[in-house]
């Protein structure tokens, strides 16, 4: 049997913005407990009121196939198989490269730290390897965050907006933007009302970056032998052009010009 | 040797060391409190005027280095020869700049080794820093012709000749890669970076314009040798190095605006507000302006009006690579960021330490020779 995959999602008409997710997260990962305003390196999911009184989560969304993860050149984010994007600082070198790249802006830096890690959700990991749920859908009252598998998350998606279609805006996102997202959202409006990021393409950002890359070999054989060759006939024009000096100057002056 | 006769305090000598010292105070800073406490970055900006202006720019201007060295030694344009080991030095000081600049600009440098151990080759930015090892490496192969000579070392000297091409071939293509895949890191977020900066053809834009600045950087990197180091400049040579960066200039234009037209979004340079303000500034100072002047003047263009021109390069490269790394990212969504006055000593602080590593370089080794081969074959 294939591996499980696992995500949240997070139905914005259930949430009443209690912020028991961030609570549970702030406990759970050891972190502060303040709660800041928007995601920082030690605030991993925060709730934030939108007009009409409706509540958005934001937190990594886990990406099937994350720009972040493409864009470390050390491979310190990894996406796991069981779902989680999750960070090693024991080779990260904090360049940073992965805030730029994500597209939700998610990744956090510890800026005031002489020894910085990037933080974000880590979709509780061990959690997950231990076969519980997030400690975000676990706390929700409401079950406006729910675990589980995506493809399961998925169905249950499409069925709560089949068999209630005024209550919800027909979209789910996060299951195409980006090539898939393993935290989708259902809301009650269009999503650019909840000022998500709505020019998303639907497919993996490092689709761009790797078309381009895989260049790389052509460039270089393209290259070389354009130089090469180059090189080679600027090189023979020159011993033709003193040869035929050579030639028109007699041959007794052949022997200085090598 | 010793310059007993001039100055030993000069105006600019004390504005560099004022630079030194405080730089090194807020290194200092960088290293105990963080990022944070020298830097006006923030979550929302992580990427601020050091990757703009020492690594973008400063890779990119010291393309000279690779096209000089290219010219010479692979298209046999001997002619300039003279000023190739100038834009190797460069070049070099450029890289270690660089380098030196990354220590600084990274969160965690002590794993930057990690690069060799932990490769990820779908990573843009693991080309550039492979790249950037290698051609360092390069470099500084290609600048020991200059101390073979200084010492007598004929031997060295000779080895290095049969290698040169071969060496001068590998840097010339590793800096192709590398130069254009400083664009590539940026096309990873179309949707957080400004349509008349952003495109997928970014690598291109990146390489077709560090030509142009290499070139334009080596013409005033001469003037400057003039001012400071009383090394008089080869005109004859620089109106011709500044005729092909006017080509380079028009190739790279047309490619810069056509690519605006294909994709549709050349009508937001013609929309009144800041970035087209900004667009049209960029491509003036770096474009437009040398252009017209370069083939107005044609070959006969003056000392006065080359230095111009190659200033004026050189500041709209800059400006180029502050908009695509920054400025773009901020006409999307505004985060506020302008660099802190420690942001600009710092890099204050490491232009300052090239000035003195060049200056050095130029009293003490023969960087205004030329390669002699005493060829016995």
């Amino acid at each position: 049997m294939a591996i499980k995959s696992f995500g949240l999602l997070i139905d914005v008409t259930r949430c009443i913005g209690c912020g028991a997710c961030s609570e549970n997260c702030k406990e759970i990962n050891d972190l502060p407990p303040e709660i800041d305003d928007k995601l920082t390196a030690e605030t991993w999911t925060v709730v934030r009121e939108k007009s009409d009184g409706l509540h958005v989560r934001d937190l990594c969304r886990h990406c099937v196939e994350p720009a972040c993860v493409a864009s470390c050149l050390v491979a310190a984010l990894t996406k796991t198989e069981h779902g989680p994007v999750v960070y090693d600082k024991s080779v990260c070198i904090g360049c940073r490269y992965c805030m730029v790249a994500c597209p939700f802006q998610v990744p956090c830096f510890e800026w005031h730290s002489p020894n910085p890690r990037i933080r974000k959700c880590i979709l509780c990991e061990p959690r997950v390897l231990e076969g519980k749920s997030t400690g975000c859908a676990e706390a929700c009252p409401t079950e406006a965050t729910v675990f589980g598998e995506r493809e399961t998350l998925v169905e249950m998606a499409r069925a709560r907006i089949k068999a209630d279609p005024d209550r919800y805006h027909n979209h789910i996102y996060g299951l195409d933007e980006v090539g898939g997202t393993a935290v989708m959202f259902l809301s009650p409006v269009p999503f650019e009302d909840l000022d998500f990021n709505t020019d998303l393409v639907n497919y993996p950002l490092s689709d761009i970056t790797w078309k381009i890359l895989r260049q790389v070999p052509t460039i270089v054989a393209v290259g070389g032998v354009f130089l090469g060759a180059s090189y080679w006939l600027f090189k023979r024009r020159d011993e033709v052009k003193k040869a035929d000096q050579a030639v028109e100057s007699g041959p007794e002056k052949e022997a200085d010009d090598v | 040797m010793f310059r007993s006769a001039v100055k030993l305090v000069t105006p600019w000598r004390a504005i560099m060391a004022a630079f030194l010292a405080t730089g090194a105070v807020l290194v200092f800073f960088r290293f105990t409190r963080g990022l944070g406490s020298v830097t006006n970055l923030s979550d929302q900006t992580p990427w601020g005027m050091w990757v703009g202006f020492d690594i973008l720019a400063g890779i990119g201007l010291a393309a000279g280095g690779f096209v000089m060295a290219a010219a010479v030694y692979v298209f046999n344009l001997k002619r300039y020869r003279p000023i190739v080991r100038m834009a190797i030095l460069t070049a070099l000081l450029g890289y270690i700049i660089f380098i030196v600049g990354l220590i600084l600009e990274v969160g965690r440098p002590w794993n930057m080794w990690r690069v060799i151990t932990n490769p990820n080759i779908h990573s843009p930015l693991y080309e550039v820093s492979l790249c950037v090892m290698a051609y360092t490496l390069v470099l500084i192969l290609e600048f020991s012709q200059v101390f073979f000579e200084k010492f007598g070392w004929d031997r060295l000297m000779a080895v290095f000749h049969r290698l040169s091409v071969m060496l001068v071939i590998l840097g010339a293509l590793i800096s192709t890669l590398h130069q254009s895949t400083l664009g590539t890191l940026f096309t990873i977020a179309p949707s957080k970076m400004y349509p008349l900066w952003y495109s997928p053809l970014l690598p291109v834009h990146f390489f077709l314009s560090c030509i142009a600045a290499g070139l334009g950087m080596v013409c005033f990197e001469s003037f400057l040798s003039e001012r400071f180091l009383k090394h008089p400049p080869r005109m004859d040579l620089l109106s011709r190095i500044a005729r092909f960066m006017a080509v380079m200039l028009v190739v790279y234009f047309i490619f810069r605006i056509g690519d605006l037209a294909v994709r549709g979004v050349l009508g937001l340079a013609f929309t009144a507000g800041f970035a087209a303000l900004l667009f049209w500034l960029e491509n003036l100072l770096f474009a437009i302006f040398p252009i017209i002047m370069v083939f107005s003047r044609g070959l006969n263009i003056g000392r006065k009006a080359l230095f111009v021109v190659s200033f004026s390069v050189v500041l709209g490269f800059i400006m180029h690579r502050f908009n695509v790394a920054i400025t773009s990212f901020h006409l999307v969504e505004d985060a506020g960021y302008f660099p802190s006055w420690k942001e600009f000593v710092v890099t204050a602080c490491l232009i300052s330490a090239g000035f003195i590593a060049a200056g050095l370089a130029v009293r003490f080794l023969p960087v205004h020779g030329e390669e002699t081969v005493k060829s016995k074959d």
